[in-house]
């Protein structure tokens, strides 16, 4: 599809790779401070920047404004530069490794595994702490990429991406129906609901604690993977062609994608489109070498939902809107500009 | 295989026994659910020799919402029959194009602004749903077509923006919800998957004009079907005028769903499995997968509605989750024999 077929003009872009990586990257992080300044100030209390500074730097525990900004507002812009960057990285190795464009973490029945757990938990185990949820969103999420691959897999004949895509799809709404009769039943529905629009109202430092060991671990995994997963995208006869062993690779691959998928999705929901969009924007400044690719995603990916996470705050004050709403609005333009971009292969 | 092959030279006699089972099945519904009525009693009160209970149940209860289910299965299914034509694409199906979710963003907005609640709908309102949901309907379609034109349609990049269409209607719908007080969002929530809620003869004669008028229409329209499902090239080729086609074809699988929506919901995965069914059992040519399609869409969604009503009495669970339950795997079963 779009990103297989070779052109001369994506190949001139690739060898432009670290010019343009270098600088996505510098951009990226100055705008992301920029944001977390931004994320930290804007709220039902505003606070000018110059109290963050001071909260962050000359902290003073009897300051309501600093007790807020340590407690509540610097967890959440952390949490969602954090999650923004998991669900961008495991969207484009998903994508490389598929070799489907429109592969992306809820399209593989990895979100809606998590949500069958945490349904099932809430259901049945209420009062589960924190550490227990984010444990069972992992299975969860293992439950549902196993399903996807394994039905791939057990399908007559070879793994092809449109196959991927459709058994992605069924079991996606197999889970998602079991879940939301689940809840629907066991009248858990609305406890639920920021689960289904994503949102990082429950960030707090417990949750990143959680979350950064893993973010860490995801993204070296991530590195230590790029080139192989540049190579993989060339098609799998020719990566084997090349002397890599493709099992072993995509096997780690798919770690990498539940590790960093299952707890972005147990902290924050089923935020969307960010593991489909990002990928596509960066391969569109980058190139497809994933040594460049998966560190842009990942920077840009966190700049989108801290910046999708102050919307969601501004746009209905004092009540917030579903980030993931936000996202889908910020992501669905550039979606569909891409579709007509790369449309003349289609 | 061997079986199926020779069934598909008798499109015929595969429809005469849908036909048969959804007789079967349309009797096994009349006399289930939480008052019992026997065979005999059922027919003795269809017939108009009822007593007052036996009419009341099944005539003001049961009926309804069966007739509405055979209706709203049969739309659905020939609505996303004729999507996965004209798309040439098998994973096409009006929930996945985002059709289904701006009929029930339309939906959405009309009860939000026309009533407070969600529970209480009037008369007149229960005419205007199916027309505002395929105003909806209309309005994704419409922006469908347009984000995807380029010198033309092509299937891919139909079904990518339609893909990207649903998310921005999620997207929009959600942010509604979260406004609405705790009954209705549980209410909306019920809905939006998929739920026979309105059982009353109100509703049969919202939604059977447009089913009656329309299956017959994508019918006589079976050649541009058979053809447009062979490629672009080819049909033009054949002296079809693709484009134009297209869009009427577009419009009636849109105006189906719309309809059906309004009624039932956003009944998932009902539009993308029975066609995939239809084919296997006789064969991609429209003439007989169009009412085959339809036999089916309206036999499994009268079964699953049965089963949403009966499986945790007396709560309900939502018929669209029924569908999927039923539906997903058997879909997962197809893709895993298919080469």
């Amino acid at each position: 599809m779009a990103h297989n077929t070779r052109t001369q003009h994506e190949l001139t872009r690739q060898q432009a790779g670290p010019y343009l990586g270098v600088l996505t990257l510098v951009l990226g992080l100055v705008l992301l401070v920029l944001g977390f300044g931004l994320s930290v100030a804007v709220g039902a209390t505003d606070i000018s920047l110059k109290t963050v500074w001071d909260a962050v730097f000359h902290y003073n525990s009897a300051l309501t404004s600093h007790q807020i900004i340590q407690e509540v507002r610097l967890p959440r812009a952390i949490g969602g530069a954090l999650v923004g960057a998991m669900l961008a990285v495991s969207g484009a190795m998903m994508q490389g490794m598929t070799r489907n464009p429109l592969a992306d973490p809820s399209i593989m029945g990895v979100t809606d595994g998590s949500a069958l757990a945490l349904a099932i938990a809430f259901a049945f185990f209420p009062g589960l702490s924190y550490f227990s949820q984010m444990l069972l969103s992992f299975v969860g999420a293992g439950l549902g990429v196993v399903l996807v691959f394994g039905v791939g897999a057990l399908a007559k004949g070879n793994l092809t991406p449109v196959k991927l895509a459709l058994a992605g799809v069924a079991i996606a709404a197999l889970l998602h129906s079991l879940s939301s009769g689940i809840a629907i039943h066991y009248e858990v529905a609305q406890g639920m609901s920021f689960f289904y629009a994503g949102g990082l109202v429950g960030v707090n430092w417990t949750s990143i604690k959680l979350l950064l060991p893993i973010f860490i671990i995801g993204m070296i995994l991530a590195f230590i993977l790029a080139r192989a997963m540049t190579v993989l995208t060339l098609g799998e006869s020719v990566a084997k062609g090349l002397g890599q062993r493709t099992g072993l690779i995509k096997g780690f691959g798919m770690l990498t994608i539940l590790l960093l998928t299952g707890a972005a999705v147990s902290v924050a929901g089923t935020i969307g489109f960010i593991g489909l969009v990002i990928p596509h924007i960066t391969r569109f400044i980058v190139g497809v070498d994933y040594r460049w690719n998966i560190p842009c995603s990942a920077v840009v990916g966190g700049l989108l939902l801290v910046f999708a996470d102050i919307g969601s705050r501004l746009i209905n004050p004092p009540f917030e809107t579903p980030v993931g709403a936000i996202t889908a609005f910020i992501g669905v333009p550039i979606f569909l500009y891409l579709t007509r971009r790369v449309g003349r292969g289609l | 295989m061997r079986k199926i092959l020779t069934l598909r030279r008798h499109p015929l006699l595969v429809m005469g026994v849908l036909f048969f089972l959804l007789i079967i099945a349309f009797l096994i519904c009349l006399n289930t659910g939480v008052a019992k009525l026997t065979v005999t009693e059922a027919i003795r009160t269809l017939a108009g020799m009822g007593s007052d209970k036996d009419n009341l149940i099944l005539f003001e209860f049961r009926l309804p919402r069966m007739v509405i289910a055979l209706l709203v299965g049969a739309g659905l299914a020939v609505s996303g029959a004729v999507l996965q034509a004209i798309t040439k694409n098998e994973m096409a199906d009006p929930g996945i194009l985002g059709i289904n979710a701006g009929a029930g963003l339309a939906v959405i907005l009309f009860i939000f602004f026309a009533h407070s609640s969600l529970t209480d709908i009037g008369t007149l309102s229960v005419y205007l749903m199916p027309v505002f949901a395929l105003l909806g309907a209309i309005l994704a379609a419409t922006l469908i077509y347009i984000f995807a034109w380029k010198r033309g349609i092509t299937p891919v990049r139909l079904v990518l923006v339609g893909i990207g269409v649903n998310a921005a209607f999620n997207a929009i719908i959600i942010i509604f919800q979260v406004k609405m007080n705790p009954e209705d969002f549980m209410q909306a929530t019920i809905w939006l998957s998929g739920s026979i809620w309105g059982a009353d003869w109100r509703f049969v004669l919202g939604i059977l004009p447009w089913i009656i008028l329309l299956i017959p229409v994508v019918l006589i329209k079976y050649r541009s079907l058979n053809v447009m499902n062979m490629g672009d090239k080819i049909a033009t080729g054949l002296g079809v005028k693709v484009e134009k086609e297209r869009m009427i074809l577009l419009l009636l699988s849109v105006a189906l769903a719309g309809a059906c929506v309004a009624v039932a919901g956003n009944i998932a995965f009902l539009g993308l499995a029975v066609p995939h069914l239809a084919r296997k059992l006789v064969g991609a040519e429209h003439q007989v997968t169009i009412p085959t399609a339809a036999l089916l869409g309206a036999l499994v969604l009268l079964l699953a509605d049965m089963v949403s009503k009966n499986l945790m009495a007396p709560s309900e669970i939502p018929v669209g989750l029924v569908v999927s339950v039923i539906a997903a795997p058997y879909f997962i079963y197809l893709l895993m024999r298919s080469n």
